[in-house]
């Protein structure tokens, strides 16, 4: 559940992100769109706990740990290869069969291959699959994704329609992105800013 | 996952990023070593063993702000950071395994640099070295926090420096005091408190440093 209440962001007399109410049911798929500079990623580190805000309440119904981020940044370490990462994050985040795991969503998102390359090796398309890998390593209860389709070519594309599909309704998807009509058919709730 | 096994989880890899990336460390050796000989040019004739101390301390320090420097770049490119701030482990952890990485290199840097200083300068004795060690305790710990608060800025070049070595005085004081002064045993129980408090500073501070 996520509940805020003329949730709004400064950065000193900048306005990141303007007044927002928002109510989310546990299980709903929330989709935010806007034009550049409208707020869409300050919203998400708002809810993925990353930034305070500057006036209002938010509540999120999800433990530090059980929220998984996709940002622009992959949050990944270059100098690591992708099984490394994954087994880190695995640690950080106390998964059970963290390699296991890991194994699982390196196949899914077809860098199984790649598993034993450095990060900076990487082409961007690989590097988003591997923080999609990262933000669903824990299996979190919810799943906040800034852009997700961004440098994915069609086929990562849709790999990751098949994801949320099976996610939606059984985890809290909150969503950015610039091509709703992909996202559309899953969403349950939308929220355009300005 | 218990708090020292994230401890654990971060410092080896850190230290696997450097043995893979090969920047921090021979830089600091490099550092280190041109310091030194730098100075043993520089020393008139005859200038005694405490000015070659006091100038050991000024390599110390030199090279654990160079290392310093460094030591959040990799939390900063791909804004590793975020993902380490969201983990359930206790955030003081990111900040012990950092101080932990930052300690190894400083000691890998002065493992080749104090004999060389003590070859071309002057002898170091237990007291010495154990004034080194704790000093490089007290700069890692705090100087983790404050490369942290600096690069969360634009300038954290610049602040970095600005934001250690006031706090580095103490360390440099003791540091020169536990190798010169004829009963060692008051600089090195100074830098022992330095460490205690400071680094217990340090510790609970980290958390207000990554949250916005």
């Amino acid at each position: 559940m996520i509940r805020a209440r003329g949730l709004e962001k400064r950065y000193g007399r900048r306005v990141a992100l303007a007044p927002v109410d928002l109510d989310l049911p546990r299980g709903a798929a929330l989709l935010v769109t806007g034009p550049n500079g409208s707020g869409k990623t300050t919203l998400l580190r708002l809810v993925a706990g990353l930034t305070a805000p500057t006036r209002g309440t938010l509540e999120v119904d999800a433990e530090r740990g059980r929220i998984g981020y996709l940002a622009h940044e992959p949050l990944l370490y270059r100098e690591l290869t992708a099984l490394e990462n994954l087994e880190l994050y695995g640690r950080l985040y106390r998964v059970r069969e963290r390699r296991e795991r890991a194994g699982m969503l390196l196949e899914r998102f077809g860098l199984w291959e790649a598993r034993n390359e450095r990060v900076a090796a990487y082409s961007r398309g690989m590097t988003q699959r591997l923080a999609l890998c990262r933000a669903l390593l824990h299996d979190p209860d919810l799943l906040v994704l800034d852009e997700p389709y961004s440098a994915l070519d069609e086929e990562g594309a849709a790999l990751l329609d098949g994801v949320l599909a099976a996610l939606a309704g059984a985890r809290t998807l909150v969503v950015s992105t610039h091509d709703p009509g992909r996202l559309r058919p899953l969403a349950t709730a939308g929220l355009a800013l300005a | 996952m218990t708090y020292l096994a994230a401890v654990a989880a971060l410092t080896q890899k850190d230290l696997r990023v450097e043995l893979r990336a090969r920047e921090t460390l021979p830089a600091l050796l490099l550092f280190v070593l041109s310091t030194l000989v730098v100075f043993h040019f520089a020393l008139p004739e005859g200038a005694g063993e405490g000015a070659a101390y006091g100038l050991l301390w000024v390599a110390i320090v030199f090279t654990a702000l160079l290392g310093l420097a460094r030591a959040w770049v990799p939390e900063q490119e791909h804004r590793v950071l975020d993902g380490l701030v969201l983990a359930p482990c206790d955030r003081s952890a990111i900040w012990l395994g950092k101080t932990l990485a930052v300690l190894a290199f400083l000691l890998a840097a002065q493992a080749v640099a104090l004999p060389a200083f003590a070859l071309f300068f002057a002898p170091l004795d237990g007291a010495a070295l154990a004034g080194v060690l704790l000093a490089d305790l007290g700069i890692c710990a705090v100087g983790s926090l404050m490369s942290a608060m600096a690069a969360a800025g634009r300038a954290r070049e610049l602040l970095l420096p600005l934001l250690v070595l006031p706090l580095a005085i103490p360390l440099v004081v003791g540091g020169v005091g536990s190798a010169v002064a004829p009963e060692p045993d008051r600089h090195l129980l100074f830098l022992v408190l330095y460490d205690g408090l400071f680094g217990v500073l340090s510790w609970a501070s980290f958390e207000y440093v990554v949250t916005e």
